[in-house]
Parts: C-alpha cells; sequence; structure tokens
C-alpha cells in the first residue's frame, strides 16, 4: 500500500515530526503529520500563528530535514538525497513562493524568471518562449524589464509566481504569498494562481491567514499545535466564482 | 549569467563599492609609486657601487677569490677571451692584474692595492678616466702611475713624485720599482680613496715577473639586473678552470644591504596591504551579513552553493580589479612622470650621496613588475578574503537564514 502512495501523489508524508529543542520546553512544531497531495491540487495550510504552517512547508520542500518520519515526492525519498542533490531537487521539481524579498534585486522581472532556467541549462530559445508566456499569464507582458523595486508587492509576488513556474515543477509551495498584501491585490494573485492551477493543472500548496485566500482553496488544511486538525475537501465550483 | 549577476551587484551598494575601490585605488597608487622609486635608487645604487670597482661580473682562475695572490693569476687565451666576447650581453672584456704591496715616499709606507689596467677599456666598466683630479690619465705604454688622492696624500706626494712598489711577484720573486706619479685620482668612496695605485697592465706584469697573465677578467654587460643571469648562462658555456663570480659574491656587504632595504619597503608595504584588506574584508562582512536572505533564497529555489561562492567571488575580484586598475592607471602616468624628471635628494641626504658621488637624485624605476605586482597581490588579497563569505556559504541554511 504504501508504495503505491508514493507513486501516485504528488506528496505523501508519513509520521512527519520536527522538534526543536532548543528552549527549555522541546517545541513540537510539526507532529506526527500524515498527508497526502494529489496532483492538481489547490490547497491552503491554515492555522493560528506558530502553529507550523512554515516548519511543514519547509520540510515538504526539502528546505528542512524532519526529525522524524518522511517525505516522499512523486515517489522520491528526500532523506536520501545528498546536500547537493537535494538542491538539484528543488530546482527541477519544487516552486517555491516566499512570503516577501523573493526576488533577486539586480536582475529585472524578466531576468528572474530567466534565473531558474538558466540554473536548468535550458536553451536560449526554451527560455524566451516561457518567459513571454509566463509574462503574460501572469499578467505582467508590461514590466518584464523593470528592477524589483521599480515593481508593486502584487507585481513582486506575481514574478515570484511565474518563477516558480518556469521550471516546470511538480508543485509550487507558497508560505504566506500575500501576507505583504492588501486584500484586493491579495485576491487578484490568487485568482491568477487559480487559474494557473486550472488551465495548466499547476499544484498548489500555501499557507495563509487571509479569509479570502482560504475562501478560493479547495482543500483546506487546518494545523493546530503542529498536528492536522482539520482536513476539509471543498466543492470545485464554489472556488472559481 | 555569474558575471551578469556579479556585476550588477556591485553596483547596488554604488557608494560603498566605491569607496572600497577607491580605498584599493590609493593603496596601488602608494604602493606602485613607493616600489618605483625604492627599485630605481636602488638600482641607481647598485649600478653605482658595482662599477666602483669590480663591476658585474669577473672571470678568475679557480680558486682565485679564495687565495688572492698573484700564483693563482692566469694566462690568457683567445678562447676565452672569444667566447665572453661573443656573447650578446657583453659589451667589454678588461684584463686586470690585481695585487697587494707596499707603497713608499721617501718619509712613509702604507700598503696598497696596486691595480694593472687596459688604460683605453678601462674606464668601460670604472670610468676611471673621469676620476683622474689632477695631472693626466693613462696610456698603453706609459711607465708612469696613477695614485688614489688619499694615499698621495698620507705619502705626501704629487704629481711629478716618485712612487716606489714593494711586493712579492708571481711564485715569490721579488718586485720593487719607482714609478713617476702621472696623475692623483678622486674616488667617492674613503676605501678606494686611501688605497689605490693605478698601472698600465704591462708595467704591472713585468714588475711582478708575471708576463701575459691577468688576476681578473672584468666584464662589462648593459644592466647589472642581468649580472645573474649571465652568470648562470656562463658558467655553462665557459671551462671550469674558471671561476665565475657576479657582484653578489664579489661585494656581499652591498647585497646584504640592498636586501634590508627591500626589506624595510617590503614591511611598509604589508602594512599597506594589511590595511586593504580590512578595507575589503569590512565590505564583504556586510555584504555577506546584509544578503543572507538572499543567498537563502537563492539556496532555496535551486542554486548550488558552489555557484553562490562563484558568484561572490566574482563580486570581490571585480571590485578589487577596479581599484587595482584604476590605481595602476593613474600610478603610470605619475611613476613615468618622476622617472622623466626625477626629485632632487634634499637636506643631509644630499651630502651623503654626493660624498659618495652619487647624483643626489631619487630615481623611479618604470620596470613592469612594478606596476602588475600591486594588481596581483590585490587580487590575492581579494581571493583569501573571499574564504570568509565562502565559508559563510558552505554552511549556508536557506530555512535559518531566511528567517531573519
Ligand atoms: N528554528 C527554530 N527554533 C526553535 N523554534 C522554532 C524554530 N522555528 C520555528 N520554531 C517554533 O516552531 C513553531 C512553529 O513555527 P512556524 O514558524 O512553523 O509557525 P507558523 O504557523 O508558520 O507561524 P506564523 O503563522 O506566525 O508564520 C513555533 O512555536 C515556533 O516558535
Ligand atoms: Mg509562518
Amino acid at each position: 500500500m504504501k508504495d503505491d502512495n508514493h507513486k501516485n501523489c504528488v506528496i505523501h508524508t508519513e509520521e512527519l515530526s520536527k522538534i526543536y529543542d532548543e528552549g527549555a520546553v522541546p517545541v513540537k512544531a510539526v507532529n506526527n503529520v500524515h498527508l497526502h497531495i494529489e496532483k492538481g491540487e489547490f490547497t491552503a495550510l491554515v492555522g493560528p500563528s506558530g502553529s507550523g504552517k512554515t516548519t511543514l512547508l519547509n520540510l515538504l520542500g526539502g528546505l528542512d530535514t524532519p526529525t522524524s518520519g518522511k517525505v516522499w515526492i512523486h515517489g522520491k525519498d528526500l532523506s536520501t538525497l545528498s546536500k547537493n542533490k537535494l538542491i538539484d531537487f528543488r530546482l527541477h521539481n519544487i516552486g517555491f513562493v516566499f512570503q516577501a524579498y523573493n526576488l533577486i534585486p539586480v536582475l529585472t522581472a524578466r531576468e528572474n524568471i530567466e534565473f531558474v532556467m538558466l540554473l536548468q541549462k535550458e536553451s536560449k530559445k526554451e527560455r524566451k518562449d516561457r518567459i513571454e508566456q509566463l509574462l503574460k499569464e501572469t499578467g505582467l507582458e508590461d514590466q518584464g524589464d523593470k528592477k524589483p523595486s521599480e515593481l508593486s508587492g502584487g507585481q513582486q509576488q506575481r514574478v515570484a509566481v511565474a518563477r516558480a513556474l518556469a521550471s516546470k515543477p511538480q508543485f509550487v509551495l507558497a508560505d504566506e504569498p500575500t501576507a505583504n498584501l492588501d486584500s484586493k491585490t491579495a485576491g487578484n494573485l490568487l485568482d491568477m494562481m487559480a487559474k494557473l492551477n486550472k488551465d495548466e493543472g499547476m499544484t498548489f500548496i500555501f499557507s495563509t491567514h487571509d479569509q479570502r485566500v482560504i475562501d478560493r482553496a479547495r482543500r483546506v488544511i487546518t494545523l493546530v499545535d503542529g498536528a492536522i486538525s482539520n482536513d476539509e475537501v471543498r466543492d470545485t465550483n464554489k472556488v472559481t466564482t | 549569467m555569474l558575471l551578469k549577476l556579479a556585476w550588477r551587484n556591485i553596483w547596488k551598494n554604488r557608494k560603498r563599492t566605491l569607496i572600497t575601490a577607491a580605498s584599493i585605488v590609493f593603496a596601488v597608487l602608494l604602493a606602485t609609486v613607493m616600489s618605483s622609486v625604492t627599485e630605481g635608487v636602488l638600482y641607481k645604487l647598485q649600478d653605482n657601487v658595482v662599477s666602483f670597482y669590480s663591476g658585474a661580473i669577473q672571470v678568475h682562475k679557480n680558486g682565485y677569490w679564495d687565495d688572492q695572490s698573484l700564483d693563482n693569476s692566469m694566462l690568457i687565451n683567445d678562447t676565452l677571451i672569444n667566447q665572453l666576447n661573443d656573447h650578446e650581453s657583453i659589451h667589454g672584456v678588461i684584463k686586470r692584474l690585481e695585487s697587494f704591496a707596499l707603497s713608499a715616499s721617501e718619509e712613509h709606507t702604507r700598503g696598497c692595492m696596486v691595480v694593472g689596467i687596459e688604460p683605453e677599456a678601462e674606464p668601460i666598466v670604472t670610468k676611471l678616466d673621469n676620476k683622474v683630479s689632477e695631472g693626466e690619465y693613462l696610456t698603453a705604454d706609459d711607465k708612469q702611475v696613477l695614485v688614489a688622492e688619499g694615499l698621495a696624500e698620507y705619502l705626501g706626494l704629487g704629481v711629478g713624485d716618485t712612487l716606489v712598489i714593494i711586493g712579492q711577484g708571481y711564485h715569490g720573486i721579488n718586485a720593487a720599482d719607482k714609478y713617476p706619479i702621472k696623475g692623483l685620482l678622486h674616488f667617492a668612496s674613503p676605501d678606494l680613496n686611501k688605497r689605490m695605485v693605478y698601472l698600465p697592465i704591462k708595467l704591472a706584469q713585468q714588475l711582478y715577473g708575471a708576463p701575459d697573465r691577468v688576476t681578473a677578467l672584468v666584464l662589462a654587460i648593459d644592466d647589472v639586473n642581468e649580472a645573474d643571469k649571465l652568470e648562470t648562462e656562463l658558467s655553462k658555456i665557459i671551462s671550469d678552470k674558471y671561476e665565475i663570480m657576479g657582484w653578489k659574491e664579489l661585494m656581499p656587504e652591498l647585497n646584504q644591504m640592498l636586501q634590508n632595504e627591500r626589506g624595510e619597503n617590503v614591511v611598509f608595504l604589508m602594512v599597506l596591504y594589511i590595511l586593504i584588506a580590512f578595507g575589503i574584508f569590512g565590505t564583504v562582512l556586510m555584504m555577506t551579513l546584509e544578503r543572507q536572505y538572499e543567498f537563502g533564497v537563492l539556496v532555496a529555489i535551486g542554486m548550488r552553493r558552489f555557484k553562490l561562492s562563484i558568484q561572490i567571488i566574482l563580486e570581490n575580484i571585480f571590485i578589487s580589479l577596479l581599484g587595482a586598475a584604476i590605481g595602476t592607471l593613474i600610478s603610470i602616468p605619475v611613476v613615468v612622470y618622476f622617472h622623466l624628471y626625477p626629485i632632487e635628494v634634499g637636506g643631509s641626504l644630499q651630502k651623503i650621496y654626493e660624498e659618495w658621488g652619487f647624483e643626489p637624485i631619487y630615481y623611479f624605476s618604470v620596470e613592469p613588475f612594478i606596476f602588475y605586482k600591486q594588481t596581483l597581490i590585490v587580487l590575492i588579497i581579494a581571493l583569501v578574503i573571499s574564504v570568509y563569505p565562502l565559508l559563510k556559504i558552505l554552511e549556508l541554511d536557506p530555512v535559518t537564514a531566511m528567517r531573519t
């Protein structure tokens, strides 16, 4: 049963825990999480501050190593990868969008998107085509030559999403991508992500506090004290409206 | 891509880059000018001292230098002379027959160095003809001598008086004769001034009962700096019946002194470079700390640490090269100007210089190595300093880096 699970889904975790043992009392930031993410999901990770959202996303993205338990991405056990192989694995399989300052400040939007493809050693033509396509999909046709400092917060996050998609990852992890945006801009960013999810089948997992963002998710996983307290799959139709 | 990134990154904080580069510019300029004048002055000094007496290279019979007696003199064959003359760097081979003897007037005697020379050839190396302060210089067939001023004064002799020389000749024969003084010589070096006697080599050979023999061949070469190289070259060609000695062996004290001077200069430059190093390090330190988050993102999205390190090293190299290049560019006209219009030595140093017969002038060397050496050193400093961000990056954990 285990093997089947690993192959059919994008992310699979078993008994995943991360314990911080620095203070007087050990903190179970992630506590025995079993998680299953299928291809094409549009999933929100919610929970109060300190509930372990960031920690869980970092574990799923191979940025952090669990204290116990394992993460499989498309059947690949992350714990078997060496440091450098893990970096390469992230490059080719996972798109990241962070809360802020995602972009390389000295590169233009276009160059930021191109950056990951350069790391992947994509051909020039391939890069050019994909950049234009991504700029279009993220509504940034006219912003390609601007540096991050010349873009609004919302636009910067769009570029970050475009960059996350540029590597053609298995899924995109976004840790509070809207935290620094006003709610209208946040809504727009989510609409854009939802559209990419619908049109391209890209899997998104994002953490958020924002109810309007949560409303757009098709699955909402609630964390409390590092453990999943609720896992709700919603009606698809409700989302797109 | 890494080049582009590095280049843009150094201009992101323009002010800091410029300040760092400016400090390098200043240090490189100072170091270049310092090195130039040190090398220039030392070169001139070395050239001057070498041409006092010894020349840059001498050829003796094997063993002569350790036991400087006429018994270790040699008969000159044409093969040797031709071999030497044929070498492109040698533009003159002069013969000498040298021996210690007693010089005497009616009242006084004193030890002296009696040197048989080829009067036409000798000036190539020592400019001996210019040192005549009274009377006249020698010709090959003269039966007269030149005496250093200090010695003449001690003996109470002047031009036209008779000098008696008593010594031991080849294979122990008695060597004694008397000669009229044709001229007096003024030497800058007090040491030479009180003990030199010159006479035509034929006359010396006659005096010492050593016909056709010489004790040393002195080679005239263009550039004292080439002496070491030439010495090695010659030792390969020339029969091992002869010993070939460069000025460093002939005058170890001079060599030691020059080394010490250079050593002092090196200490000064080291201090200068340590200051630069701290400057660059400060910049690199700030940069590394400031950009932890950015580095974290880069590693998170899939940039290998190794690549990131290269980018940072490139940034350091860019800043350093920029500073070094500008510094060198500015220093070239400065150094060339002083090379063409050297500064006069002032104050008490001027006296010392003049006493020794040197022009009281600070020469500036324009040897290319003076320029690129600084750039090289700055580059090495930059690379060494890059170790810090490199270590930081190698231990970088994206999660920790991005939490700050
Ligand atoms: N490096 C660390 N060392 C010690 N404790 C940590 C560390 N990182 C996180 N924690 C703790 O783990 C718990 C979960 O933190 P985490 O950042 O994952 O929560 P979160 O749900 O993302 O919170 P927020 O909504 O504020 O972003 C918290 O109690 C936090 O204090
Ligand atoms: Mg968080």
